[in-house]
Formats: structure tokens, sequence, C-alpha cells
């Protein structure tokens, strides 16, 4: 089975580690060979989280630089950091809601404009999807879905080997009961929001 | 029920790398386990606690990893498969245990694990625990992938008891933290009751004795070899003349560079799974099979310098490198372009680098280090110690936790950290030839794990500082395990014991010892200041719950605070503090309210007192 290598970065709290968890499962379940690694420790003092997922045939759980096919970015400036795991043909999806970093907030960095940000990784990548991901959360009604709200657009690309019915039927039974209505919603809203993009 | 006592053998499961090490040893009948938390080993305990409370299966945080070892060693030496498990710098901290415990061997089973971090990435140094094998003489046994790692758990304790020895498992960062699907194996049913047979001319490590056991130990370690040589995780694959030695994680990126490089036909792997003792044998026979030979391995050049040692004793002449300026460093992690380049370099076959992206020109991104949370008390303790201290000539030693984190501006209160417990002991010597105020910070569940032994010394000694204890009640940094000072009461949980630090210190003898509020500024300050001037040993005890922990307790009833139209704009708050509840709306400071936690510490730094309580 063909590789496909992706990232996901977000900043502590912004729930990755459960949209990499539902990804694995859904793997799982479709019969997709997967392996994943994640850097955790400092996620709850508002460090950054990033995660590797490899699906197909590979043995590594770790990509290189220039070598993931798709990168996830739950926070604008993470994914232009994270923006060296790329490389000219990889497909890029980033959600615009700024999480502003301390050294931002009391002057000690400066937080790049967003249409410079875009406008550079447009320039360098085969795809951009970028959009308020925050603002589809809410409107599935609850702001801490933007993983699933980043989900459906990654499934809506294509990139991965993994089938949007996959990814459901992860959500429902690998996702807190009382929030399946609100991530399937949030899921679908992602994945329109890439469309055409 | 735990979804790692799942008596399904045969499902397949995605699990973390330290959830398939757990599991490994629930089928393996572990019936003790003890621990220190460290990261990365931290989830492999916090299973086996969780599991503890739903079977037989005795589990426990010990003090520290040499007190965690001296438990582990004492159950398997009674009958009892018995595991201990710690990041790899607790094995310094049980090393005095491990040394002299290869001589008294096992009865049952025991697996001690140590969790290496290459690359450093939540730990001090990136040492190379191989290295303890060869140094104790005990077997290493290593992985090389998650589902690899639960197999090779469940059947550690054999090798075990085979050997009469404690086995080394050795994992990795990425080892530790991958996740991956496991095929879970049936579970053994546990021993939890032994007896300790008296022996002393086995036990007891007098002299006379350990002349005795050593030449066992020696006897041991050659019979050891012989397994490594047989072991099914030392195994050759492929038919090539090239060779390849490799171990752990480096094994996965060469599976797959010697598919990316098409060298399927001309590479010879053996992969090193039983790192401790080398298999002598094995890699003689290998080294015969090839024209040359890279050996692949994280850290230090372990395999390198007995693979080049072993061809010396067959007069072999043929190139073998690993670490070397062309080729691999001893620092930090690989991964897989690295291996698949440094492959193609040294076999000279053509290999086209990635096409990396010219980021030249992208915008600055901001820096986004991690920080101390809104709300700890850590943040008010430094706070009040810098206005008690200021003008003064100070050294601030730390300590291992969240607290160092203070270190970062603009806080800025860390000069000196090197390891668990080194706050206090480092304390002394600053002290003693310096004309510097000497302040010492060091957290609870540290002051318990090896703090101390460094203030009996201090008093002892008479030594002039202040130890500040930071009490946040937990162990926070690695996930709020419990330590001695938790109230155990307040997990619901019963059968604990409770020591309680301020009765301790007094106890020690401290000449002067005090109890802050640490959110209560100005009587802080004021109680700082009586300990910096006392002439002798002085203790602060800055005691208040870790606001996350406060939080998962559903103990937190602070109100969020607002600043206030009162409000000058002199920014002590935000450039004093560095809450992560402030944020900047223009020029104006505001606080957000969802992650004020009210501790009130900002309202009372403001010299307008513009920061009020946000009213209902």
């Amino acid at each position: 089975m063909n590789i496909k290598r992706l990232i996901i970065v977000a900043v502590g709290g912004q729930g990755n580690l459960l949209a990499s968890k539902v990804l694995g499962e859904a793997a799982l379940m479709a019969d997709v060979p997967v392996r994943m690694s994640e850097i955790h420790g400092m996620a709850q003092r508002g460090g950054v989280v990033e995660s590797a997922l490899v699906f197909g045939d590979a043995d590594s759980t770790i990509i290189s630089d220039g070598e993931a096919d798709v990168l996830v970015g739950f926070e604008p400036s993470e994914t232009l950091r994270a923006l060296n795991k790329c490389n000219p043909q990889s497909v890029v999806i980033t959600n615009l809601s700024p999480l502003s970093p301390f050294t931002v907030t009391i002057g000690k960095g400066t937080y790049p404009r967003l249409s410079t940000l875009q406008g550079f990784i447009k320039a360098k990548t085969a795809r951009l999807i970028a959009f308020d991901a925050a603002a589809e959360a809410r409107k599935a009604g609850n702001v801490m879905a933007v993983n699933m709200v980043l989900l459906g657009s990654l499934i809506q690309t294509g990139v991965l080997p993994l089938s949007e019915e996959n990814i459901r039927q992860a959500i429902k039974t690998r996702t807190k009961k009382a929030f399946v209505e609100t991530n399937l919603k949030a899921f679908d809203l992602g994945f329109a929001a890439a469309v055409g993009v | 029920m735990h979804k790692l006592l799942a008596d399904d053998s045969g499902q397949k499961m995605l699990l973390l790398g330290n959830e398939a090490i757990a599991r490994g040893a629930v089928e393996a009948g572990v019936a003790c386990a003890s621990t220190y938390p460290g990261t990365p080993s931290s989830e492999i305990s916090l299973n086996l606690f969780q599991i503890s409370k739903e079977s037989d299966l005795y589990f426990e945080y010990s003090t520290n990893e040499k007190v965690a070892l001296e438990v582990a060693a004492a159950a398997a030496n009674s009958g009892v498969r018995s595991m201990c498990m710690m990041k790899h710098v607790g094995v310094n901290v049980a090393a005095d245990v491990l040394m002299t415990l290869a001589y008294l061997g096992t009865r049952a089973g025991l697996v001690i694990l140590t969790a290496d971090d290459p690359f450093m990435f939540s730990s001090q140094n990136e040492q190379d625990n191989r290295y303890y094998g060869k140094l104790s003489g005990l077997p290493v046994i290593e992985p090389s992938s998650v589902a690899e790692a639960g197999a090779m758990m469940a059947q550690a304790f054999d090798l075990s008891e085979k050997l009469g020895e404690p086995v080394i498992f050795r994992t990795t960062t990425r080892i530790n933290h991958s996740t991956a699907v496991m095929e879970l194996g049936p579970l053994k049913k546990r021993v939890t009751t032994g007896h300790f047979k008296k022996d002393p001319l086995n036990y007891v490590c007098v002299p006379a004795v350990s002349r005795k056991l050593h030449v066992r130990l020696l006897e041991n370690i050659a019979r050891a070899e012989k397994l490594a040589d047989a072991s099914p995780y030392n195994f050759v694959e492929g038919d090539g003349c090239w060779g390849v030695i490799c171990n752990g994680v480096s094994y996965a990126y060469v599976c797959d560079a010697v598919k990316d490089l098409n060298l399927e036909a001309k590479i010879r792997i053996l992969r090193i799974g039983f790192s401790h003792p080398m298999p002598g044998s094995l890699i003689k026979g290998f080294l015969k099979t090839c024209e040359k030979v890279l050996v692949i391995e994280e850290g230090e050049p372990y395999m390198e310098e007995a693979v080049k040692a072993l061809a010396q004793e067959e007069q072999l002449t043929l190139t073998i490198k690993g670490k070397d300026k062309a080729l691999f460093s001893r620092l930090y992690e690989f991964d897989p372009a690295m291996v698949r380049r440094c492959m193609a370099d040294f076999f000279n076959v053509p290999h086209t680098p990635v096409d990396a992206l010219d980021l030249s020109g992208a915008p600055e991104v901001p820096m986004r280090p991690p920080n101390l949370c809104a709300g700890c008390s850590h943040r008010a303790v430094y706070y009040a110690v810098k206005k008690a201290t200021e003008g003064m000539d100070t050294v601030y030693p730390s300590d291992i936790g969240c607290y160092t984190l203070g270190f970062l501006p603009p806080l800025s209160m860390a000069d000196y950290v090197v390891c668990m417990g080194a706050s206090v002991g480092s304390a002394c010597g600053f002290s003693k030839v310096t004309n510097q105020k000497v302040i010492a910070f060091i957290g609870d569940s540290t002051f318990f794990h090896s703090g101390i032994a460094g203030l009996t010394s201090a008093v002892f000694n008479n030594h002039d500082f202040t130890l500040v204890i930071l009490d946040n009640r937990t162990t926070a940094m690695t996930g709020h395990q419990p330590n001695p000072g938790v109230d155990m009461k307040e997990l619901n949980l019963d059968g604990y014991g409770q020591v309680d630090i301020e009765a301790l210190v007094r106890a020690l003898g401290v000449p002067h010892v005090s109890v802050i509020k640490p959110y209560n500024i100005k009587k802080s300050i004021r109680k700082i200041k009586e300990a910096v001037d006392f002439k002798g040993v002085s203790v602060i005890i800055a005691r208040e719950k870790c606001v996350l922990y406060a939080k998962s307790l559903k103990q937190l009833t602070g109100k969020a605070f607002y600043i206030s139209d009162k409000c000058k704009n002199h920014r002590d708050c935000l450039n004093d503090l560095g809450c992560p509840a402030f944020y900047l709306k223009g020029k104006k400071v505001m606080i957000d309210a969802d992650l004020c936690t009210g501790c009130a510490l900002c309202a009372q730094v403001c010299p307008e007192h513009a920061i009020l309580p946000v009213k209902d």
C-alpha cells in the first residue's frame, strides 16, 4: 500500500491527540496499516504538540523534514512553523483562528499577518485549505470541535487511504457519546469547507 | 474493566507504546510493580496503577527509583514476578541497588525498564543506558516497535527466570510515545504471594559472599551471551554483502531506507534486540558474510565498539563505521531521511534527497515556549522571593519539576539545575564558598525523592541558605501522580499514609521553618525576608495545591478577575508575572476570564489596585 505521511500540529489543549486517535482507530477498522508518534508532556503548559501519522507499508513512526504529504495545523503560526515538514507536492490545511503565543502578548514577538502567512504557504505547496475552523466548530455547537472540523477537511482532500465513512464510524465509536452528534456535524462542516479550495 | 485487562487473546488493539508495555507485563503475570514517575515512562505506571485498583496486582509509587527497585527486587526474590520502571536518569538513582543486585540475582522474573530520551524531549541529558548492562553485567533487551515492545515484555520475565538475573528492558521515547496496533496475547495468572527462603550465603553481600557471587555473575554473563547468540531478538534479514547492524527504532528507519533505495538484493541486516551481552558468535559470523558494515544506533557507539572488537578477534579487516563526522552523530535522535542518506553515502548508491522547501523569506514565527499555568502558585512564590531579595546578590539553585519553567523570563528564577534533589546539595556548596545569598527551590515530590538527604546534611554542617519547598500537593509535571505528602483520601483511595513536610523538616532540626500561603503576597514577602535574613538553614514551605490538580478535584472556587478603568497601563502585572491569562487588546492589558483562576496575585501587584474580581 502507498505510504502517506501526515503531520498534525497544535497548541496544547486543542485536541489534536483525539484527532490522531480517531484517525488511528479508523485505520485499524479499515485494515490500513498505521503507526503514529507524538511528543507530549508540556501540552498542558501551553507548548506545541506535534503528532506524526504514517499510513501504509512503512515501519517508521516519525516523519523527516520535507516528507509530509499533508500538514494539518490547528493554529496558523504553528502551521507556518511546521512548514519545513512539507515539500512542493504537500497539501496544507490550516485553521485561521490564532492563539497568540505569550511572547507576542508581552511584546517580545510579532504575530505574522494572516494574509502574508497564507500567501507564503500557498506559494510553496500544492494546495492550501485555510479557514476559520473555530467559527465552523462554533456553528457545529462546540468551539472545542476544531479537531473534528479539520478532520473533515483532511478527509475531503482524499490524500489519506481512509474514507469519509471510516472516520464517521471512528467518531461514533471512539469519541465521547455526549459529543458524537456535534463531532459529526463539525466533521461535515470541515469537509464542506475544503470543497473547491 | 481496564482495557489492558481484556482477556481476549488475538484481539488487535491500537496502543501507545507504554500501554503495550504495561499489557505485556500483565500478560506475563507481573504481580508487583513499582516506580518513580518520569517521562517518557510515566504512562506505563499510570496504567499499572489503574489496573492495581481493579485486580490483585500490587503497584506503588515509591519515593524514588532506588526505593522502587529495592521493593521490586525483594518481591522478586520472594518468588513474585516483579517490575520496576523509570526514566533513564532514574537508573542513576537506582544504580547502587542495580550493581549489587546483579550479584544477588533474582528468583522470580524481575524486569527493570529504563526509558531513554534521545534529543531530550523532556530530560536533562540523553545518556545511553545500554551501558548499564555492561556496567552491571545484566542482560539488556530493546524493542524496535510498539508491537514488539508488548511481546518482548511478555517474554522478558521468562528470560529473567532462565538466567536468574534481573533483565534491563530499554526503550526510547519513540517507542514509549508511538502508537500502533498490538495483537493481545493470553494472560498468565498472577502469583501475588511468595515466601523468602533464608540463604545468607547468596543474599547477604558481605565481602566473602560477594567474592563468590561475582564469579557466579560472570558465569551468568557467559550463559546470557549464548542466549543472545540464539535469541530471536537478534536476527539476520536479507542475503546481500553490505552489512547493517542496527537496534531499536533505527531498525524501522533502516527497513524503510532499504525499500526507498531499492537495496533489497544488496543489504544484509543484523537487528540487535538482545544487546547485552552482545551476541559475539552471531556477529562474527555476520561480519564474515559482509564486504563492509554500517552500524546504525542512536546515542553512543555501544554496538560499534563491540563489533569492532569482535572483528579484531577474528582478524577481519573489513570497513566498519557508525559514529563518524560524515555519517551518524552521537547527538539527538535519528530520523528516516538521515538513515537513508547515510546508508546511500556509505554504500555509495545514488540517492535523491527530498525536495525540501526553500523557506527563506518566510514570515517570522514567534516562539511558543511552555509557561507556568494561569494561576500557578509557583509564579506567586517566585514573585515574592524576587521582591524579598531585591538588591541582593543572589544564587537560585532550582530542581526538576514544573517550577523549572520559572527560569524563563519574566520570572528568571533558576540559576542552576542539575538533577533531582540537587538544589539542596548545591545550595550548601554555593553558600559555603560565596558571599551571595542562596535561595534554593524544590518541589514536594522532588523533596521526598532526594531533597531530604541534602537538607539533613545542611543542618549537620550548619550551612547558611534558604530552601523554598514548593509544596503543590502533587507530582504535577509528570501528570499528577501521588507522593508521600498527598492526601489520598481526596482521590477516594484508602490504605495510604501521609507524611507532613513541615513536621519532617522540623524533626530534622532545621532552625528556622515557616509556612506561607503564596497567594497572600504581602505576608509571604515578609516571611521570606525573615527567612533570608536568618543566619543558618531556613526552610519556607509554600503550600498551595497545583491549579490543574485542584481543578481535577473540583476544588477551584476562585472567581475570574478583570482590569478596570483605574488601570494606568504600568503593566507590572504583565511584565513582572507573565501569567498566560493576560493578553493585549490594542495597548490595554486584558484578562482572559476563561483562563483566570482567580488567584488574585495580579490584583495585589497592581500599583493602582485596578484589577478586580468579576461581579456576578
